[in-house]
């Protein structure tokens, strides 16, 4: 592997909590990440993906562990960091006193870089978060998908070497996912690294090279999607629903069907590299389920195995 | 840059570092003025009514106090009514400073409740090469180029009213940028503390600015006061200001170690207010 562009050893992130001991939100996290390289950290909320992201960020000092980002410290070198990373939180941060355009004006200035230089940037982002005809628009006035294409185009003022991407399609719909998703695409082919964290597995798969499986505070997997997928799930799974008070019951009946049979309150999953042929097989044997559906084998299979709970609960 | 690359062997680690090292200089050194400037183009947003209350509140002020008062005050005492002047004369440099102080109660409150919480600015400031220090920095430079603008068109209806006897009188325009930053720096600071306005910010409008513009020596001296309310005065940064201002508008006589006095006050509560507010920003940002 090349020099990462971050390395992070043993990444620690306590807070003070008043009258308990000390809250873990990052506990003990080691990862790096290649450039050019599109890397995620995949999680349900509070996790401690934000927190890892806020100190790779350079704006969260680490309680322990060691971190550089560049091949720099953030503690020592937290402008310099910063100077070559784009940042689209979690929370958008866009000013809404200014207008659209005025946003990314303002922005670039930040990174010292001449007006007129940053003039010409922000229109070419206009262009590319496809907002061109919205220069002059008020940010309230955006629509939620628009906001995040500013905060992307915001993040890209200053041509950065690494995108850290928090939860960058929380709350959008399907379409605004997409047309998202397709810029994104975009600037990991310009070899752009990206950083992103997410709950969704969709996302993770699309995006993500290489991805950690993170749950209270410590990676509980590494790999590409496709590599966790075949390491700690099936080829396929078979979703079957025998009515809510049906399931458990039928589920005694279902040893041996499968590598591996999960039950959750709604339906029975069951693993296996084929599940046409585990539905034929329970349709001999005389169940009868009221819906069945085999689909291909997701990150949310592998995270439910790792954790033994879904992503979103 | 030389202790910089120190601990770097390859290439690929310098260049980014020396990359990034020069990016991030120019931040370092101007990013204060960089928040100063998305500062003015906010405020630009809003201009009319920067302009307004500097053009409109003298106006109102100098001619409902200062002519309508001022003829009571004049027709009992006469023309020398309080220290030898006229009550115009004895009264300007006091609305001067409470014109400073109001620009302070606008800018150094409901904008920092604003970049904390309501619309997160300073996050996204932080995320950049700016540091936190810089927000606050640039902060100050904004509002000090408002209240200064505000200031000075308020000067310049004194002297159109003849409210200024003294040559030295345009010194009285520092002397209430001082006082409207001694105020408003700490006011910040303290607005950086809050986690939420549940009303607070109204409690220091009413329960702060009000009380100290009625008892700082403003509309009357201080020592009419009984003895046991003077201390409001003495901790007010705008009865030190309006006593420093009298002794250039109309050289109000006063012992020059008590001007001393005056300008040291200023000087300490601004610098504790920037510094608390720098710090404060800073613990605040590092989530």
């Amino acid at each position: 592997m090349p020099e990462p562009v971050i390395a992070t050893q043993n990444l620690v992130k306590s807070y003070q909590v008043k009258s308990s001991s000390d809250f873990v939100a990052v506990d003990g996290i080691s990862f790096e990440v290649a450039p050019g390289e599109s890397f995620g950290l995949l999680g349900p909320n509070g996790a401690g993906k934000s927190t890892t992201m806020r100190m790779i960020g350079a704006v969260s000092t680490r309680t322990g562990g060691d971190l550089t980002v560049l091949g720099l410290d953030p503690n020592r070198y937290g402008p310099e960091i910063r100077s070559q990373l784009g940042v689209v939180p979690q929370e958008n941060n866009l000013d809404m006193e200014l207008k659209v355009r005025e946003n990314l004006l303002v922005y670039g200035r930040y990174f010292g870089l001449p007006r007129a230089r940053v003039a010409r940037r922000a229109d070419e982002l206009l262009e590319f978060a496809q907002l061109a005809d919205k220069a002059t628009a008020k940010v309230d006035d955006l629509s939620g998908g628009m906001k995040r294409r500013l905060t992307i185009a915001r993040a890209l003022i200053n041509d950065p070497r690494i995108l850290l991407l928090d939860e960058p399609t929380t709350g959008l719909d399907p379409q605004a996912r997409h047309i998202l998703w397709d810029r994104l695409f975009r600037l990991k082919e310009q070899g752009t690294t990206l950083l992103l964290t997410t709950h969704y597995m969709d996302e993770a798969e699309q995006l993500c090279d290489r991805l950690v499986v993170v749950d209270k505070g410590r990676i509980m997997a590494e790999g590409s999607p496709a590599d966790l997928i075949r390491r700690y799930s099936s080829r396929e799974v078979l979703e079957v629903r025998f009515g809510s008070t049906q399931n458990s019951e039928v589920a005694g009946r279902l040893e041996g069907y499968g590598e591996r049979v999960d039950v959750l309150p709604d339906r029975i999953l069951v693993y296996s590299d084929s599940g046409e042929n585990e539905l034929e097989r329970m349709t001999a044997a005389g169940l009868h389920p009221i819906t069945s559906l085999v689909r291909r084998s997701s990150l949310e299979d592998v995270f439910l195995r790792l954790t033994g709970r879904n992503l979103i609960e | 840059m030389s202790t910089l690359s120190d601990n770097t062997s390859d290439g690929i680690r310098s260049d980014a570092l020396a990359a990034a090292v020069a990016q991030a200089a120019r931040t370092r050194r101007y990013g204060s003025w960089y928040v100063a400037e998305h500062r003015f183009r906010v405020m630009r947003s809003y201009a009319q009514t920067v302009l307004f209350t500097a053009i409109g509140s003298p106006l109102v002020y100098l001619y409902a106090m200062g002519v309508g008062l001022a003829s009571l005050v004049d027709g009992n005492l006469g023309d020398d009514a309080v220290n030898g002047v006229s009550y115009l004369a004895f009264l300007a440099p006091a609305l001067l400073g409470s014109s400073a102080i109001a620009v302070a109660s606008e800018e150094f409150t409901y904008p920092i409740m604003l970049g904390f919480k309501w619309n997160p600015t300073f996050f996204g400031m932080n995320a950049s090469s700016i540091q936190p220090g810089q927000i606050i920095n640039g902060i100050v430079i904004s509002v000090a180029a408002r209240m200064l603008l505000t200031c000075a068109i308020f000067y310049i209806f004194m002297l159109v009213f003849g409210a200024v006897p003294g040559l030295l009188g345009f010194v009285a325009v520092l002397v209430a940028l001082l006082t409207g930053l001694a105020f408003g720096a700490l006011v910040m600071a303290y607005t950086a503390t809050l986690k939420d306005d549940t009303g607070q910010l109204a409690m220091v409008q009413r329960f702060i600015i009000l009380p100290m513009t009625l008892f700082s020596g403003t509309f009357f001296p201080l020592d009419v006061l009984p003895p046991y309310l003077q201390w409001i005065g003495w901790i007010s940064p705008l009865w030190h200001g309006t006593e420093l201002s009298r002794v250039f508008a109309y050289g109000m006589p006063e012992p020059i170690w008590l001007s001393l006095v005056h300008a040291l006050y200023l000087a300490a509560l601004l610098a504790i207010g920037w510094i608390w507010a720098r710090r404060l920003t800073a613990d605040r940002l590092n989530k």
